[in-house]
């Protein structure tokens, strides 16, 4: 993550701490300590529902569980959130945001157990502010005492399929069934599959084609001064269209294209269902693809650009052996920005017919039904985490080897 | 974008304006895009009206996003700050990451329908782009600078006020032209939980297959950003040329 | 004037400045000296606070400077330092007026002062005043430095090679002006330099520093005359104590009585240039004059007479 400081600013020996930094204790990890308590204590754990557009009753922590698992909750998390406040070394952070949400996850499905009666099939249990907000502080917790801990690639891939594995177990076996949430999957057991199927599919495949056209046009266009900027001129303004309106925009003319040119029905090219959908994400991601190559190719140094050609290598050859491979950490940044970022406009092409996860999130809002909302939302989120840490992981592989390669 | 030359961008604002004034006028460009004998124009609400509640949303979003990414920015610079620096990168990255769709469908039960959840997705959604120009703004300045600042008698927070933020000042001003620009896109989406926005246009063209509406909303959007892009970078310049730096 | 008492300062393991005493008198040049890591710019940086000593006090005019608060005391003090350091985003009056504002000078006298100050470096007050930056010369721009040091009437003038940037020609105007200036305001200044020719020029004390500890401190005279250890010796260079010596002294003492051919040398010259002038036009007396007023002569014997060891 490069320099962590200004460089002028040296930590200055004679220093001393604000007054009110009481030696040893953490200003970040108090915050969080106090947001922890806060949220648990003052705020409702889970709200529960007759049925699933009734309006909810709000529940404490003691009240949403069991005695004995209420006070094991709050009497794990407030020694965390007392372990965050106080300045200690980075695995006890991470250990102590990491046991909160375990607790939390724990308290969700115990909570949805105790308060849906047996048998029942209408009630609905979710997590309230109180619950989410635990968790929001403990996973910023966590994900802080990690940061300090400045892991390499290899450790966040490790944490990502530890935290997947985790999940995924709780999802098998059944723990969580009777939240909310669940009970929404359960109600479109067969159709959420293939609308995350729909949904990554879209997302990959309209970024793997910007890449197959964005850099070949930057790779050609980048000599040229006007035709550079022409491109990055036509792709800018490309940008400034909200993503509904081209979405909309291309449902006619694809539909069009449709019906008149042979082959392009089979093809799935149509005016309603995911062809839209794919062009308009395919045309937000040139830009950043584009940009990123052209950029990443800028900052190859001078000196080894001459060395190559000094060498004798042909401009061909000076591309695809040397700046190519240096300019890789600046692409792989333009890529994992665009999938990010498609993977959340894909969400939009629920609105068009496209099919995804968008679908729920707006048959959830629609509905006024929360959790068909968190049933869309949630993976979206989770997607798009996980393909940033993967692909940050890559980007930061890169960098190590770029700078073998300049040194 | 911005060496398209001045004059087109006053066209084009020139044109805007006519548009939204008198929308009317330009009955007959669109007539071809909406289906059978609908109005051509958009006229549950005036075009003007959402234009305006799009942009105070977004600007709203934008200044708020701005300040505490600024602050971020500063506390992670202080000789105090350093823990501060990798939770505030990865609180920013982590606002990207959340499509800000998701941050809007999950604001909605919380807060209710209205303009609220679309604040907090912008919000969320702008960090990054403000919180990285600041941070490199601020590093980079000359420590020679600071020295002498240090040096003369400044009191660190004179010092941040009259010497740092100045002279970082257009990388910032850069970092809020991005949020803002990909904010006037994003905050159509707000229409889908309510909030005033010229994504009423859009929608309202999406579920009754009129393609003039969405023309409509979104070329006017369109048409905001590319201006108010502009607009920053001339303020970018100004800025520039007052911290001496040759540009 | 400023009296600093075994002064040292520590960096975990490093000791950067070890035991230093000294005291520079009201109204005196004091020059420290020495190569790079010998701790001089530390040394200096303790007198206005920027560093803390680890052991040891530092007073100016009988004050412990732990008394105040370091902001005040830096307000107090001009500090000029190699880059200058000037706001690239204010203009040249702006830049100068930072401390009398801090000060809370009423508007006016600021201006007054500004322009005072503008006049003293000899740059056109009307021309400079609104000029940024980025618009001057390296040797305006130092001379801006050094102005707004002096901004707000400071009794002491920290300065840390200010004239390093300069080329030459320039630095030769720039230490004459300094000399000038000092001579009028009568301010203390404490100076650092890695030049011994430059320290030798300038100082009315030369402070020499070696890894961290003061090896000589003496009148430039005195320290040419008797180095106090191989490594001052090293530093003023072996061959040309000589010519440094006679570079201090002026050839008005020297005058006397007599007739001598062609173009008059002036008073106030130093006996080097004088002893230079006299080999390259082969004249064994040269002629003194002041404002076109003839004053007598100077021999060749009587100059190279000013060379020999003290």
């Amino acid at each position: 993550m490069g320099e962590p400081f200004a460089t002028w600013m040296r930590p200055d020996p004679d220093a001393r701490p604000a007054r009110w930094i009481v030696a040893g204790l953490d200003p970040l990890g108090t915050v969080f300590a106090g947001l922890l308590s806060l949220s648990l204590l003052a705020l409702p754990l889970m709200i529960t529902r007759p049925n699933r557009i009734a309006a909810g009753t709000s529940l404490m922590a003691w009240s949403a569980l069991p005695a004995a698992a209420a006070l094991a909750v709050l009497g794990i998390a407030g020694f965390a959130a007392a372990l965050l406040a106080l300045r200690v070394a980075p695995p006890a952070r991470l250990a102590a945001g990491a046991v909160a949400l375990l607790v939390l996850g724990l308290a969700a499905g115990g909570a949805a157990d105790h308060l849906t009666p047996p048998g029942d099939r209408y009630s609905r249990v979710s997590p309230d502010a109180g619950w989410w907000l635990a968790f929001a502080v403990a996973g910023l917790a966590a994900g802080d005492g990690l940061a300090r801990l400045r892991p390499g690639p290899g450790t966040r891939i490790a944490t990502l399929a530890a935290v997947t594995v985790l999940a995924g177990l709780a999802l098998h076996s059944g723990f969580w069934n009777n939240l909310s949430v669940m009970r929404e999957y359960a109600g479109h057991a067969d159709t959420f599959g293939r609308e995350v199927r729909t949904h990554l599919g879209l997302a990959l495949s309209s970024v793997a084609a910007a890449a197959l056209v964005g850099i070949p046009a930057a790779l050609l266009a980048r000599p040229v001064p006007a035709l550079r900027r022409t491109l990055l001129g036509i792709l800018n303004i490309l940008q400034t269209l909200p993503s509904m309106a081209l979405f909309g925009m291309l449902i006619a003319p694809l539909a069009w294209i449709g019906r008149s040119v042979p082959g392009a029905a089979e093809l799935g090219i149509a005016g309603i269902g995911p062809a839209p959908a794919f062009v308009a994400l395919f045309a937000y991601a040139l830009l950043p693809v584009a940009a990123a190559t052209v950029a990443g190719l800028d900052a190859v140094p001078g000196p080894v650009r001459d060395a190559a050609a000094g060498v004798g290598m042909t401009s061909r050859q000076r591309l695809f052996q040397v700046e190519l491979p240096l300019a890789l950490p600046a692409m792989l940044t333009g890529l994992r920005i665009v999938l990010v970022q498609n993977i959340g406009l894909a969400v939009i092409a629920g609105l068009v017919g496209g099919g995804g996860l968008g679908v729920f999130v707006f048959q959830g809002i629609s509905q006024n039904a929360g959790d068909l909302v968190l049933l869309g939302a949630l993976p979206t989120v989770a997607l798009a985490s996980g393909s940033a840490v993967l692909l940050d992981a890559a980007i930061a592989v890169s960098r190590r080897r770029r700078r073998e390669r300049t040194q | 974008m911005s060496r398209a030359a001045p004059m087109a961008k006053l066209a084009l604002l020139a044109l805007l304006g006519a548009f939204l004034l008198t929308p009317e006028r330009f009955a007959s460009l669109l007539r071809p895009f909406a289906p059978g004998d609908t109005a051509p124009i958009y006229t549950q609400t005036p075009l003007l009206t959402l234009t305006v509640n799009h942009l105070l949303l977004v600007a709203a979003a934008t200044l708020a996003a701005s300040v505490l990414a600024v602050g971020f920015a500063v506390a992670a610079t202080r000789p105090g700050g350093r823990d501060v620096l990798p939770f505030a990168r990865a609180l920013a990255n982590l606002g990207q990451t959340f499509p800000p769709v998701a941050v809007l469908a999950l604001a909605v039960p919380v807060f209710g329908f209205g303009p609220v959840p679309t604040l907090i997705a912008l919000v969320l959604y702008g960090l990054l782009p403000v919180f990285e120009t600041t941070l490199t703004g601020l590093t980079g300045l000359d420590p020679a600078l600071m020295e002498a600042a240090r040096g003369m008698g400044l009191t660190d927070r004179q010092r941040l006020t009259q010497v740092e933020l100045p002279l970082a000042l257009p990388m910032i001003l850069s970092g809020i032209r991005l949020t803002a620009v990909i904010g006037l896109a994003t905050a159509t989406i707000g229409s889908t939980v309510a909030a005033s926005t010229l994504g009423e246009v859009i929608i309202s063209g999406l579920l009754t297959g009129n393609t003039a509406y969405v023309l409509q909303g979104g070329l006017v959007v369109s048409a905001l950003a590319i201006l108010i892009d502009a607009a920053f970078h001339a303020l970018e310049r100004a800025a520039t040329q007052r911290s001496g730096f040759r540009s | 004037m400023i009296e600093l008492t075994g002064v040292s300062r520590v960096f975990g393991a490093r000791t950067v400045v070890s035991d230093v005493s000294l005291t520079v008198e009201a109204g005196a040049i004091l020059t420290i000296v020495g190569t790079s890591g010998s701790g001089k710019t530390t040394l200096l940086r303790m007198i206005n606070r920027l560093v803390e000593p680890s052991a040891g006090t530092v007073r100016i005019a009988g004050r412990d400077i732990r008394d105040v608060p370091p902001h005040i005391l830096r307000r107090g003090i001009g500090y000029a330092i190699q880059g200058h350091g000037l706001f690239p985003h204010r203009s040249v009056a702006e830049n100068i007026a930072v401390v009398p504002r801090l000060l809370g000078w009423d508007r006016r006298r600021i201006a007054a002062r500004v322009d005072a100050l503008l006049d003293l470096f000899r740059l056109d007050p009307g021309v400079y005043r609104d000029r940024l930056p980025a618009a001057l010369s390296g040797g305006e721009q130092q001379r801006i430095g050094v102005a707004r040091a002096l901004a707000a009437e400071p009794p002491v003038l920290l300065m840390d090679e200010p004239f390093g940037a300069l080329d030459p020609i320039i630095r030769g105007q720039a230490q004459a002006d300094l000399l000038a200036i000092q001579r009028r305001t009568g301010t203390t200044i404490v100076l650092v330099t890695h030049d011994m020719d430059e320290a030798l020029r300038l100082g009315s004390r030369i402070a020499v520093m070696d890894r961290g500890r003061l090896v000589q401190e003496a009148a430039p005279a005195a320290l040419i005359g008797a180095p106090a250890t191989d490594f001052v010796g090293a530093l003023l260079g072996r061959g040309d104590r000589a010519f440094q010596l006679m570079a201090l002294r002026v050839v008005d003492d020297l005058i006397e009585p007599g007739p001598a051919p062609g173009e008059p040398i002036p008073a106030g010259i130093s006996v080097r240039a004088a002893l230079a002038e006299s080999l390259w036009s082969q004249r064994p007396a040269l002629p003194v004059s002041r404002d076109g007023v003839l004053l007598g002569r100077v021999t060749r014997a009587a100059l190279e007479a000013q060379g020999a060891r003290p």
